[in-house]
């Protein structure tokens, strides 16, 4: 292979949301389009998620991760896409040079038509809480820890506390559970948990684990290993209650604290960014402020379910075809998509009044827990759409296909949580 | 009991009564009663894990084909633990024919080449 290279379609990433928006570019008619992956292999965070949930919506079965994930590899290969691993891509140029290194090829320029950024997101780490205390090894992101017990075979200590109570956390409490570990507690600064009552249940509770509401973690013991946590209570305005501390002795503590999209590149190419999902700014097609630039995945916002991460990813694939191929119909006028009451990161942030599909889907995480609430999208005092919901919680993000023409009238429109006594 | 069927986590009341029929109280909906009763009754879970691969660094992930009973998890890893795979190995082939006397099969969720 040159070092310098045209492409049609070239996708960043080759986790679920880059293999799907190749294979949907394929589809459509796109015969030069190539995935750049950095790992050894196409796959991405699926293979190691081993645990079962995945597929559900689209393939109507429960699979693990890498199950879910060869299906995708399975379709690239009888597409006969490319897919260069090892290849760490350091820069997008705003008119689509991609540069990459990797040690098959060294430094190579790609020049692509259009360009699917599936970066996909990373964990929130130890240096973005501030937990006092010394450095010691032994302080692991959960996912950092799922990837060692699950794909290399290691196990990263024997007595654990987790903090933060996301799914990966809970997951990892039953893994290393699995694998001989005691799990001592798991320590949620919030009033709620943000994972699942299915995995707080068969991941905590199966085990006798205590969840502790919240609670945080003040202190971090050991020198050159961790020796132990203190944990306390916290007030209303998550400050630590003096006199509330418990002592864990423990020589591992795992991170379940967030996620966060990885748009280092995206910046590069001068791609604009949601300061609510810190992912880009994008329209119905998946494309960003920069023509010819689409995004996808967990790098555009931390989904939940993969499922639709793959739809989402599909039509990024898609769109990216048509705008490599000049047949792309970009809409002339947009209805802006704002977040209202109890409600962020609404993604797309700006549907075309005209466009390819006749629907359009809309997606969103509720702000906070709202029990028999109501949401609903409305232009200025005219309500284009409402659903109601035993329950919202910022745990599970609401998907919805909606018809474009609903939106044609309209300059913006506001989403936004109903609720007796608390709206607005 | 806490109901696992959607956020809401409804604390379910399971309770038998005289003549053998389970009454679920608490539930939300008509899922949560189902839940209640099955979970009361027998307990059944998916299992996930590891089993090494030989002259591999590398374990494989494996599944058990369909639910199985909750207290035959400790057993079910045990058995998947003491197994040794063959590669190469197919996503879907199966490593254990009946586990503990399950009649559940273990099933490879991963390739190895």
């Amino acid at each position: 292979m040159e070092n310098d290279v045209n492409v049609d379609v070239l996708v960043v990433g080759a986790g679920p949301a880059g293999l799907a928006a190749a294979v949907a570019a394929r589809k459509a008619g796109c015969r030069d389009v190539r995935i750049l992956e950095r790992d050894d292999a196409p796959g991405g965070i699926l293979q190691q998620c081993i645990h079962n949930g995945f597929g559900l919506h689209r393939f109507k079965e429960e699979l693990t991760g890498p199950e879910y994930a060869q299906r995708f590899i399975d379709a690239v290969e009888e597409e006969k896409i490319p897919v260069q691993c090892r290849t760490m891509v350091l820069d997008i140029s705003p008119d689509r040079v991609v540069t990459a290194m990797s040690p098959e090829y060294g430094i190579q320029q790609f020049k692509a038509k259009a360009v699917v950024l599936a970066m996909g997101c990373r964990e929130r780490p130890r240096g973005a809480l501030m937990i006092p205390g010394t450095r010691p090894a032994g302080v692991y992101t959960a996912g950092t820890a799922q990837r060692l017990v699950n794909m290399e075979g290691l196990m990263p200590g024997k007595r654990v506390v987790i903090l933060g109570s996301g799914d990966i956390g809970l997951i990892m409490a039953r893994r290393m559970t699995f694998e001989g570990a005691k799990v001592l507690a798991c320590v949620e600064i919030m009033p709620y948990s943000s994972g699942l009552k299915r995995n707080i249940v068969q991941c905590l509770d199966d085990y006798g684990i205590p969840l502790l509401l919240n609670h945080t973690v003040v202190d971090i013991q050991g020198r050159e290993r961790v020796e132990g946590v203190t944990v306390a209570k916290v007030d209303e305005k998550r400050q630590p209650v003096p006199g509330s501390e418990i002592h864990y002795d423990c020589d591992t503590l795992l991170l379940s604290v967030g996620l966060l999209p990885e748009n280092e590149l995206s910046k590069t190419a001068g791609v604009k960014l949601s300061p609510v999902t810190s992912g880009a700014v994008v329209d119905d097609t998946m494309q960003t402020s920069v023509p010819g630039v689409f995004a996808c995945g967990n790098v555009l916002h931390v989904h939940d379910l993969v499922d639709f991460v793959s739809q989402e990813s599909e039509e990024a694939g898609r769109a990216a075809w048509a705008y490599a191929s000049g047949s792309s119909k970009t809409a002339e006028s947009y209805t802006a998509v704002l977040d209202g009451f109890g409600v962020r990161g609404c993604v797309p942030q700006k549907i075309g009044k005209t466009g390819a599909d006749d629907k359009v889907a809309v997606s969103f995480r509720p702000g906070g827990v709202f029990r028999d609430a109501e949401w609903r999208i409305r232009d200025g005092e005219n309500v284009l759409f409402k659903r109601k919901g035993r329950i919202l919680t910022p745990g599970e993000s609401i998907h919805v296909e909606l018809p474009r023409k609903l939106f044609a009238e309209s300059e913006s429109v506001t989403v936004e949580v109903v609720q007796e006594g608390v709206s607005k | 009991m806490t109901c696992i069927g959607c956020p809401m986590g409804c604390q379910l009341d399971v309770t038998k009564e005289a003549d053998g029929t389970i009454t679920v109280k608490g539930a939300g909906c008509g899922r949560g009663v189902i839940y209640g009763k099955q979970e009361a009754v027998a307990p059944q879970r998916m299992v996930t894990a590891l089993m090494p691969v030989k002259g591999r660094s590398r374990p494989l992930s494996v599944k058990t084909a369909t639910a199985v009973p909750k207290e035959k998890i400790g057993d079910v890893l045990a058995a998947i633990a003491a197994k040794c795979a063959d590669a190469p190995v197919k996503i879907g082939d199966v490593l254990i024919a009946d586990v503990c006397g399950t009649g559940v099969s273990i099933v490879a969720t991963s390739n190895a080449r």
